[in-house]
């Protein structure tokens, strides 16, 4: 199995565990990441805030250099995947528009390939027994609230792969990890995106609410497929209690991050020691930093 | 006059803003289920549904100059759940473009980081976290906004002083053309 990988501007950044913790799981599954060369920022909100051309074109070039390639294009940040997959609709649904986009790429871009969320590859091609079998350090007890956000789940005719009021697919993926995916009703609510630079108020009356859902639901932590959501919820946590007088101690895992620990990855491996909500106290009291020392016996 | 009945007014920017967003503002009969799920309403001077009331009415010009298009966050729960299937986050976007085009930016911060954020894609082909950050402080007069979490983001190779750059010339071609199609 092999994909054009496009990590994003936040995965080279702010979100490095994820890019870390994404290669470290394909290899152990044997899906081979081609990075794209010279990639692009695919625009984020701003560009579509400013320019619908644009906003289709700085996506499109990326993608027209893996369907050079023949092969299709797996995406880790959801905003990134969002955006992509509104350039795909957009040169798929209407041929003038495919036209405009490659007189401004200067590149003939056919849509012919696909363009696919990572935790889609995952659940959805990989498959969820392939994973299972892999584990060797169940995440037994670990309740986690899996956090959808926005860009990942909508708008579904562009998204496309799961539900968007009730998804499913990473609560599913935590399950055959062995751990326990909670029942709450704040998954797809969005984290204030932007906001926490621009309109903290706002922001931070959002964030507030995900926290309180998740505490509420009895998680002791939070999973994510995106490292915009994952850096307002890891890096605000602190200051958005204060400001609520509360205190929330949720750590924010990235998907890949607890499917490497499933794998008995080393934390450092994967780029958790770099959260700034600690893990290792959560790990330790569920026993998930142990060696899976029978498991070694055996090979 | 009926609810849902479109007045005369502002035609030519109303027909302009339908096919941009690919909506017809008459569709809308105002359930308000868009402004229940909107999670920044609260903040907004007039929420999803009211914009789609003032367009309905005409009144184009109070919906180009309102805040809801700045604060809207983009997360399509709106568009998501409209029993009509208006797409409400298309007009935000819409509108919002089309204020920045007469110059109305009546959330200041929110606009200076969508102009910082492509500035620095045109200038590097990616997005440089934290010259973008800095910049944004610099010029909205937050010098210290979010400081405290710096050194952290530093240890942990995060952040770095030094852009990425790559594809420069092919995206400054794409800044280039795709703002003179927008222009026609
Ligand atoms: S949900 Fe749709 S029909 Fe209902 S008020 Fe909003 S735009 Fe109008
Ligand atoms: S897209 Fe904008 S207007 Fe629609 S629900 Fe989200 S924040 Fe509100």
């Amino acid at each position: 199995m092999k994909y054009a990988y496009y990590p994003g501007c936040s995965l080279h950044a702010t979100g490095l565990e994820y890019d870390l913790s994404t290669r470290q799981v394909a290899k152990h599954l044997g899906i081979e990441l081609w990075e794209i060369p010279d990639w692009n920022c695919c625009g984020a909100s701003a560009a579509h805030n400013t320019n619908h051309t644009l906003a289709v074109a700085l996506p499109a070039r990326n993608l027209a250099i893996a369907e050079q390639e023949g092969l299709d294009v797996a995406v880790p940040c959801a905003a990134c995947f969002n955006r992509m997959r509104a350039a795909q609709a957009a040169a798929r649904n209407s041929e003038a528009m495919r036209q405009t986009i490659n007189d401004i790429i200067g590149m003939d871009y056919r849509a012919s390939n696909e363009t696919c969320a990572l935790l889609d590859i995952m659940v959805n091609r990989v498959g969820l027994e392939t994973i299972a079998e892999k584990v060797v350090k169940p995440l037994t007890g670990l309740k986690v609230a899996a956090y959808y956000g926005c860009l990942l789940v909508r708008p579904p005719e562009i998204t496309g792969f799961d539900d968007p009021e009730n998804p499913q697919s990473m609560d599913r993926l935590v399950a055959s990890l062995g751990g326990t995916p909670v029942d709450w009703p704040f998954k797809i609510e969005c984290c204030g995106a932007g906001h926490t630079t621009t309109r903290p108020d706002i922001a931070s009356r959002l964030l507030y609410r995900i926290y309180s859902g998740a505490a509420a639901a009895g998680a002791d932590c939070l999973v994510s497929a995106c490292p915009l959501c994952f850096l307002n919820l890891d890096m605000r946590q602190e200051q958005v209690g204060r400001e609520h007088n509360a205190s929330f101690s949720l750590p924010v895992f990235y998907f890949t991050e607890l499917m490497g620990l499933a794998f008995a990855y080393a934390p450092k491996d994967l780029g958790i020691n770099r959260h700034f909500v600690p893990v290792a106290p959560l790990l330790e009291s569920k026993e998930l930093l142990r060696h899976p020392v029978t498991r070694r016996e055996e090979t | 006059m009926e609810l849902t009945a479109t007045k005369a007014g502002a035609a030519k920017e109303l027909q302009r803003l339908e096919k941009a967003a690919g909506v017809e503002v008459r569709n809308c009969y105002q359930c308000g289920k868009c402004t229940a799920g909107c999670p920044v309403a609260f903040a907004m001077d007039y929420s999803p549904r009211q914009i789609m009331r003032l367009l309905q009415l005409g009144l184009y010009d109070e919906a180009v100059g309102a805040h809801s298009p700045w604060l809207c966050a983009s997360c399509i729960t709106c568009s998501t759940r409209c029993p009509k299937g208006v797409n409400i986050a298309g007009v935000m976007e819409t509108l919002r473009i089309e204020a920045k085009n007469q110059g109305l930016v009546p959330e200041k911060a929110v606009g200076l980081f969508d102009d910082l954020f492509l500035q620095s894609v045109q200038q590097n082909g990616r997005v440089h976290e934290m010259g973008l950050i800095l910049r944004f402080n610099l010029k909205s007069g937050k010098w210290f906004k979010d400081a405290a979490f710096a050194p952290k983001l530093w240890r942990d190779g995060k952040i770095s002083p030094r852009a990425e750059k790559a594809g420069r010339e092919a995206v400054a071609r794409i800044f280039a053309r795709a703002h003179s199609q927008e222009g026609e």
